[in-house]
């Protein structure tokens, strides 16, 4: 059962990376049915789930435009001047990239145990893809270079211990796991230093990231009542309550105001 | 069993106790009364004081993220952290305090006390053997492990991902200049640098490259080689300053060029500059580490060249942002939040008027209003060209039309190359300094990089020194001491000649 749930953050994951059209990002196959040897948590695939749309009003600002010009392979791919991106809007001021979480309400004590399933950060075209995603506490988080350039990685946290790599060319994998709860370890390159990536680190397997379209879901949730915060990297952080009394979905629209 | 543990108990205690009275009175001026680097004296800083509430440190013998051990911490409390307003504490506190002050400074971070996190030192091998083949791969390799990206081609810090670096806290940080090895925080040696290219320096943007050992993309001895390549760009020994820069009398066109060939057979003299702090708007964070001298001269003329590693050619807009925030991390003493600009490079060389007869000199920083002094400026927005005048202060300069000073630069990789030049003799022997041989004449630099929010009084400094330019050495100087051997010569013949003489007639009678 919790391998579907896996599977459900995993095809998120996957669905986040792969809709942002990123070049060719080999994003990891389908989580394998291996059964992790944890105890059974009380969750269940057949759970409630919440889902709704993120927002902003107001007006979006520009992200400012990189100068690739020191590194010709990462700018070879690209069409267009890259920008940052620190607001990505989407049709009718939707607002991706925003990571939503259940702050409140998951019952103290029950745990969750890690996906052996790395999550996959990719470096290509000197920018960082995904830009916003979750893993848990444990979770492998596997770093890789597509760029045929040096970039160092440094994560940059308060709760976790920091570190500080380097890969110095193109199809390294360096692998990694965060030890405790924190929203939001800062990754960031120093070689180029418009790269940043954000990662919520969770206990549980509560989270999602907004997609183009603003939407969210969160699956697998027991009966009882949540907080989720939603939290966005320019505008802050947003919360709702939520009750869930069975397998129902319930909707949560979170409203940014742009900043 | 439980008095063990609460003898280790009180002991522990203890020691943090007695540490924290050594913090209070030693550290809390720089690193805060809670330990987060934010002491009275840390906005006059830069880099400012380790945060110790997060537990992140940058000398480690451990791998990127881990703890740092007690021998870790306690190298960098004995020895301080060079090119850093950090100091030893060696000599200044006894082995217990130190002990003490280390157990309470680990208190600060919950890190520590978290057995899962107990560091381990890294394990290195030996580094292989040095010489002109292991720096010519370390060069190699420096390049592919992308050391250049920040450090530039030549070592000088100016990579061009230089002018974009900041620190965990968003604090401005400049890629080490690695000519300057005497000012790296965690030591000189080929062996120092192998560390911090094994563990990275945390809490900064240099990284780890112990990955790539495991990935088997450069071997250990490949990476000890950046590290015998790196260090190979340093002096052998960290320059020791000289107080007499002495200018010798060449028989050939006097070298206004910085890269003339006659320079290569000169002497250079190091030159250690510090922050202006004395008038305000004082200045804490100089980038200018220092200059080197060379001085000529034929009959006629004199030439000075002076060197110094800048990384940045100002004015260059790659680094206004890095202006920036070197002006937001300072506390600026005048009540004014300046913002960032487009100021130049300049370098100023000062003498007095005349060479003075007794041991008196003019106030070193630029002179007061009755004993003015005279210098020559250069600035990088106007190359070619040097401004004579005289300075009664910091904040008065005269200029004097038509001095007949000329000046040449280069800005290559990261350093300047600057050539000043003038007649010995001088039009207004009472305001422009007739140089005269075989005299100490006081000289003193001052150095600014526009890059780095400097102009003003926010500059670096020197105390004075001595100018002695050769006298012409006049042919009886060779002849007399031949003239002075020959008669001693002889007359130590007729000592002898004589004691034989009388021994010889005393023998036959």
């Amino acid at each position: 059962m919790k391998v579907r749930i896996f599977s459900v953050v995993g095809a998120m994951f996957l669905l986040t990376v792969c809709s942002k059209g990123d070049q060719g990002n080999a994003a990891p196959a389908a989580p394998p049915s291996e059964t992790p040897p944890a105890p059974a948590a009380a969750t269940s695939a057949a759970g409630g789930t919440i889902s709704g749309k993120i927002k902003f009003t107001g007006t979006a600002p520009r992200n400012p435009a990189i100068d690739m010009s020191e590194e010709a392979a990462c700018k070879a791919k690209y069409t267009t001047t890259p920008t940052e991106e620190v607001v990505v809007a989407g049709p009718a001021n939707a607002l991706s990239n925003v990571f939503v979480y259940v702050s409140a309400g998951v019952p103290a004590g029950q745990t969750f145990p890690a996906p052996t399933t790395p999550v996959v950060l990719d470096q290509s075209g000197c920018r960082y893809h995904p830009h916003v995603f979750g893993a848990m506490v444990g979770q492998p988080v596997e770093i890789r270079n597509s760029d045929p350039v040096l970039h160092n990685i440094k994560a940059v946290a308060k709760k976790n211990r920091p570190f500080n790599i380097s890969q110095p060319t193109a199809g390294m994998k360096t692998s990694r796991t965060f030890t405790a709860p924190e929203v939001m370890v800062n990754l960031q390159c120093n070689v180029h230093g418009w790269m940043h990536s954000f990662v919520g680190v969770r206990p549980d397997p509560f989270f999602a990231v907004s997609g183009p379209d603003g939407s969210f879901s969160i699956t697998g949730l027991p009966p009882g009542t949540y907080t989720i915060e939603a939290w966005h990297e320019k505008f802050g952080t947003q919360t709702a309550t939520v009750t869930i009394a069975g397998t129902e979905t319930k909707t949560a629209n979170l409203t940014f105001a742009a900043r | 069993m439980i008095s063990a543990l609460v003898m280790v108990a009180l002991l522990v205690t203890q020691d943090t106790t007695a540490g924290k009275q050594v913090y209070a009175r030693w550290c809390a001026g720089c690193h805060g009364d809670q330990g987060a680097g934010d002491g009275v004296a840390a906005k006059h800083m830069i880099p400012p004081p380790r945060d110790f509430t997060g537990a992140i440190y940058q000398i480690r013998s451990t791998a990127s993220g881990n703890l740092p051990t007690d021998a870790d911490l306690m190298r960098s409390i004995d020895e301080g952290l060079p090119g850093t307003a950090m100091p030893g504490w060696k000599t200044s506190l006894s082995d217990r305090e130190r002990r003490d002050v280390l157990a309470y400074i680990k208190t600060f971070s919950t890190f520590f006390a978290d057995t899962t996190l107990r560091p381990q030192s890294l394990e290195f091998e030996r580094a292989p053997g040095g010489g002109d083949e292991a720096v010519r791969l370390g060069r190699q390799f420096y390049d592919s492990i992308g050391c250049q990206k920040c450090h530039g081609d030549l070592g000088r810090g100016d990579g061009p991902s230089a002018p974009t670096l900041k620190d965990d806290a968003g604090h401005p940080i400049f890629a080490a200049d690695l000519h300057e090895n005497w000012l790296f925080n965690g030591g000189g040696t080929v062996a120092d640098i192998y560390h911090r290219l094994r563990t990275g320096l945390d809490g900064t943007p240099m990284p780890s490259f112990s990955d790539l050992l495991e990935q088997k993309f450069i071997t250990d001895a490949e990476l000890w080689h950046v590290a015998q390549y790196v260090h190979s760009l340093s002096p052998a020994e960290a320059p020791v300053v000289r107080d007499v820069i002495r200018a010798p009398l060449i028989d050939r066109a006097l070298p206004h060029a910085p890269d003339d060939s006659a320079w290569a057979s000169v002497d250079a003299y190091w030159f250690p500059l510090v922050g202006q702090v004395i008038r305000k708007s004082r200045w804490f964070a100089p980038a200018v580490t220092g200059v080197w001298v060379k001085a000529v001269h034929t009959a006629d003329s004199i030439a000075l060249q002076l060197t110094w590693d800048d990384r940045s050619e100002s004015p260059d807009s790659a680094w206004l942002e890095h202006a920036g925030r070197v002006l937001a991390s300072l506390e600026s003493d005048d009540g004014s939040q300046e913002q960032p600009g487009l100021w130049p490079d300049q370098i100023a060389v000062q003498f007095p008027v005349a060479i003075p007869t007794g041991m008196e000199r003019p106030y070193f920083l630029m002179g007061n209003s009755s004993a003015p002094v005279y210098q020559w400026r250069w600035t990088s927005s106007a190359r070619t060209a040097a401004v004579a005048g005289l300075a009664r202060g910091l904040e008065r300069f005269d200029p004097i039309a038509a001095a007949g000073v000329g000046a040449q630069a280069v800005y290559d990789h990261g350093q300047w190359r600057v050539v000043f030049t003038r007649a010995l003799a001088s039009p207004d022997t009472a305001s422009q300094l007739p140089f005269r041989t075989g005299r100490a004449i006081p000289v003193a630099f001052f150095a600014w990089d526009g890059s780095n929010a400097e102009h003003g009084t926010r500059m670096a400094i020197s105390t004075w020194y001595f100018l002695a330019l050769d006298e012409p050495v006049p042919a009886r100087v060779f002849i007399s001491p031949v003239l002075a051997m020959m008669l001693t010569l002889g007359l130590g013949m007729l000592v002898v000649w004589r004691a034989q003489q009388k021994t010889s007639y005393r023998r036959q009678q």
